[in-house]
C-alpha cells in the first residue's frame, strides 16, 4: 500500500475560530492504482491533496506514505520525502519562467545533490520522454500551455517518483491538450507509476480506475456519471 | 553552491535597473572607502620615501632640558657630563643597528658668525675624523679634515652650500670666516651626498624635512674649546643600518649615554640624553593623517550602511514577487536551508558585484583626486580585498532578514499566492 489515511481531521485556526475543513478522511491506495478525487470548489479537495504531498499535515489521524509515518517528521525529512516519492502537477504548470524546459526539469535533481551531468542528460530524457526532445532550450515563454505541462509532467516524473500528484492537470488546456496530458498518465501508470488526480471534470475523471467523490471535507466512492 | 550563484547571477541580471540602483549605495560607500584609504596610504608612502630619500638613517641623539634641546649659548654647562672617548664610542658601535657613530658638539644658532662685515646665519659643529661620512656627507670642493687639521688644533673649517652662497660668487676656499670672534679658514665645501628633494605639502611637511635649511659651518673638534667654553656636554650621531632602525637605535644609545650621568642638572632642571630622528617625527605625521581620515572612513560607512538597507528592501521585494516560485520548489523538494541559501546567495552577490563597481569607481575617484589636489594616492590591494569581503558581509547581514522569511514561507500558502 502506498497512501494509507487513517480518520484524517484538518482545520484551520484555533479555538473559536477554527473552521474545520476535512473530516474523519481514510483512504487506501495501493501501489500502481490510478484515483481520481472529484468535488466542487470549496470542497476540501485541494487541502486533502496538500496533506497527501506533505506539504501540509493534518490536525489529527494517521498518514502512511510508502511505509512511513510522516507525522513528526522534521522540514528537511519532509523536503527529502517530497523529493524522492512524490511528483507534482499543477494546474498553472509552476514552471520557473527565466528557466529552460531543461533547467525545469533539473531542479528537482539538484535538491537531491545529483551532479551536474546526470541532471542534464536525465532531465533530456526525461523530456524526450514527454515528446518535447526538440525544445529543451525553450523558455516556458516559448511553450504553449500543453507543452508547459508536459514540461511539468517531466519535471514531476524526474526523480522517478511512485506517487504523482496531479492538481486540475487539464484545468488551464485545451481539451486537444489535456487529451496528450491524459495519454501520458495513462503510459505512466502502465508503467507503474501510482496516480493520485484531483479534477472537477467528469471526462477527465473518467480516465481513472477508480473515482471518489469529496463533498463538504467528507470522502465517499463515486461512481461516475452523476454530475458534480 | 555553484548553482545557486549562476541563478543569483541570472536573478540580477534580468532586473538590471533595479539591481543597479539597489548596487548604488553600496558602490557609493565602497568607492569613498577605497578613495580615502588610498589616499592615506599614498600619503604615508610620500612620508616615508621622504625618509628613505634623505637617505643618511641618521639619528641625533643629544641632552635635552625640559623636552627641548639643551642650548648652552647662555648657560653654563652642567656638571657631571663625561667626555666620551673611543672606548665609549665603542660601545656605541655595538648596538642594534648601529653602523656609525661620531661625538660631535654643536651651536644650533650661532649668534657671532661673518664673512667679512657680513653677518651670517648658521650652526656650528665640533666634529672628529668620522663626522662628514657618518652624516652623510660628502667634500664637493677643497680638501676635507686632514689629521693634521684635527689633532693640531688648526684653525681651519668645511662649510655647507648654503653658507657658501653667501659669499657672492667669491671662491670660498681660502676665505676667512669669523666665528665667535676666531678667525678660520675655509678649507673645503660639503654637501649632502644624495640630492633628495622631499615633497613638501603642508607646513608640517616643511618643519619636518627642511631643517637642513640653515648654514653650517664645521670645526675641528679640537677648537671647540677655543671658540666656545670648556667641558660643553657633547651629541652623538648614529648612522642607522636601515630606516626602520633608525628609532630604536636612537633609543639604545640614549639608555647607554644615560647610564654614565648621575643626576645631572641644568639651571635646576634635569638634563638627559634623548634621540630624535625623523621616522619617529614621521610616523607622528603619519598618525595624526590616518586619525583624520579615519573619521572620514566613520562617514563613508554610514553610506554601507544605507547601501545595505537599499539590499534589504530590494530583497524584500523579491521574496514577495517570488511566493510562488518559493512554494514550488519547496514542492519539489527544496529545504528550508535550499531556500535560505539562495536568496543569501543572491543578497552577497548583489552587494559583492556593486562591492566590485565600487572598487572601480574608487580607484578612478582616487586618481581623479591626486590629479585635482596633487595628493599622492597608493592604492592599496588589502583595501580593495577588505572593501569586497566588508560588502559581501553586508549583503549577507542585510539579506538575512528577507531570506528568514523566504524559507519559513508555507509552500501551500507560498503556491497559492497570486
Amino acid at each position: 500500500m502506498i497512501l494509507d489515511l487513517q480518520n484524517i481531521n484538518k482545520s484551520y485556526g484555533e479555538g473559536k475560530l477554527e473552521v474545520p475543513v476535512l473530516f474523519d478522511i481514510s483512504l487506501q491506495v495501493e501501489a500502481g492504482e490510478y484515483v481520481a478525487i472529484m468535488g466542487p470548489s470549496g470542497s476540501g479537495k485541494s487541502t486533502l491533496m496538500n496533506i497527501i504531498g506533505c506539504l501540509d499535515v493534518p490536525t489529527s489521524g494517521t498518514y502512511i506514505l510508502n511505509g512511513e509515518n510522516i507525522a513528526g517528521k522534521t522540514d528537511a525529512e519532509l523536503s527529502a520525502l517530497r523529493n524522492r516519492t512524490i511528483g507534482f502537477v499543477f494546474q498553472n504548470f509552476n514552471l520557473l519562467p527565466r528557466e529552460s524546459a531543461l533547467d525545469n526539469v533539473a531542479l528537482p535533481m539538484l535538491y537531491a545533490g545529483i551532479h551536474r551531468r546526470e541532471r542534464i542528460e536525465r532531465a533530456r530524457k526525461a523530456l524526450e520522454r514527454v515528446g518535447l526532445g526538440d525544445r529543451i532550450h525553450f523558455k516556458p515563454t516559448q511553450l504553449s500551455g500543453g507543452q508547459k505541462q508536459r514540461v511539468a509532467i517531466a519535471r514531476a516524473m524526474v526523480m522517478k517518483p511512485s506517487l504523482l500528484l496531479a492538481d486540475e492537470p487539464t484545468g488551464a488546456l485545451d481539451t486537444a491538450s489535456g487529451e496528450q496530458v491524459m495519454e501520458l498518465f495513462r503510459q505512466l501508470n502502465e508503467e507503474g507509476v501510482t496516480i493520485v488526480m484531483i479534477t472537477h471534470e467528469q471526462e477527465i475523471a473518467n480516465h481513472a480506475h477508480r473515482q471518489l467523490l469529496i463533498r463538504d471535507g467528507r470522502l465517499s466512492d463515486h461512481k461516475g456519471g452523476a454530475p458534480v | 553552491m555553484l548553482e545557486n550563484i549562476r541563478l543569483s547571477l541570472k536573478g540580477i541580471w534580468s532586473h538590471k535597473m533595479r539591481s543597479f540602483l539597489t548596487m548604488l549605495g553600496i558602490i557609493i560607500g565602497i568607492a569613498a572607502i577605497i578613495a580615502i584609504v588610498s589616499t592615506i596610504k599614498g600619503t604615508n608612502e610620500q612620508i616615508k620615501n621622504n625618509l628613505i630619500g634623505s637617505g643618511t638613517n641618521t639619528v641625533t641623539v643629544q641632552l635635552y632640558q625640559n623636552n627641548y634641546p639643551a642650548d648652552f649659548s647662555y648657560s653654563t654647562p652642567p656638571e657631571g657630563v663625561p667626555t666620551f672617548d673611543d672606548s665609549i664610542k665603542e660601545k656605541v658601535l655595538a648596538l642594534d643597528g648601529v653602523e656609525q657613530a661620531s661625538f660631535f658638539h654643536s651651536r644650533d644658532y650661532c649668534d657671532s658668525l661673518f664673512y667679512l662685515n657680513n653677518s651670517l646665519s648658521g650652526s656650528v659643529y665640533g666634529v672628529d675624523s668620522d663626522y662628514i661620512a657618518s652624516a652623510g656627507l660628502q667634500v664637493t670642493k677643497g680638501r676635507g679634515f686632514s689629521n693634521a687639521d684635527l689633532t693640531q688644533s688648526k684653525n681651519v673649517c668645511l662649510i655647507d652650500e648654503t653658507i657658501a652662497d653667501a659669499f657672492n660668487g667669491d671662491d670660498p676656499i681660502g676665505a676667512v670666516l669669523d666665528v665667535m670672534g676666531q678667525p678660520f679658514t675655509v678649507i673645503g665645501v660639503v654637501s649632502q651626498k644624495s640630492q633628495f628633494e622631499p615633497v613638501i605639502n603642508s607646513m608640517q611637511d616643511y618643519y619636518t624635512y627642511n631643517q637642513s635649511s640653515n648654514g653650517k659651518v664645521y670645526l675641528p673638534d679640537q677648537m671647540w674649546p677655543v671658540v666656545f667654553q670648556y667641558d660643553e656636554p657633547q651629541s652623538v650621531l648614529i648612522r642607522a643600518a636601515s630606516t626602520d632602525d633608525m628609532t630604536q637605535a636612537g633609543k639604545q644609545t640614549a639608555d647607554l649615554l644615560n647610564g654614565y650621568l648621575t643626576n645631572v642638572t641644568m639651571d635646576g632642571e634635569e638634563v638627559q640624553y634623548q634621540s630624535k630622528d625623523l621616522a619617529d617625527e614621521a610616523s607622528q605625521l603619519q598618525q595624526l593623517s590616518s586619525s583624520t581620515n579615519t573619521m572620514l572612513i566613520g562617514i563613508a560607512s554610514i553610506s554601507l550602511l544605507v547601501g545595505g538597507i537599499g539590499v534589504m528592501n530590494i530583497m524584500l521585494v523579491s521574496v514577495t514577487e517570488r511566493t510562488r516560485e518559493i512554494g514550488l520548489k519547496k514542492a519539489l523538494g527544496a529545504r528550508r536551508r535550499t531556500i535560505l541559501g539562495q536568496f543569501l546567495t543572491e543578497a552577497a552577490m548583489l552587494s559583492s558585484i556593486g562591492g566590485l563597481l565600487g572598487t572601480i569607481a574608487g580607484i578612478i575617484l582616487a586618481r581623479v583626486i591626486s590629479m585635482i589636489a596633487a595628493v599622492p594616492v597608493a592604492i592599496s590591494t588589502p583595501a580593495i580585498l577588505v572593501a569586497v569581503v566588508f560588502s559581501m558581509v553586508v549583503g549577507i547581514i542585510f539579506g538575512l532578514v528577507p531570506s528568514v522569511k523566504a524559507a519559513n514561507l508555507n509552500p501551500i500558502d507560498a503556491l497559492r499566492y497570486e
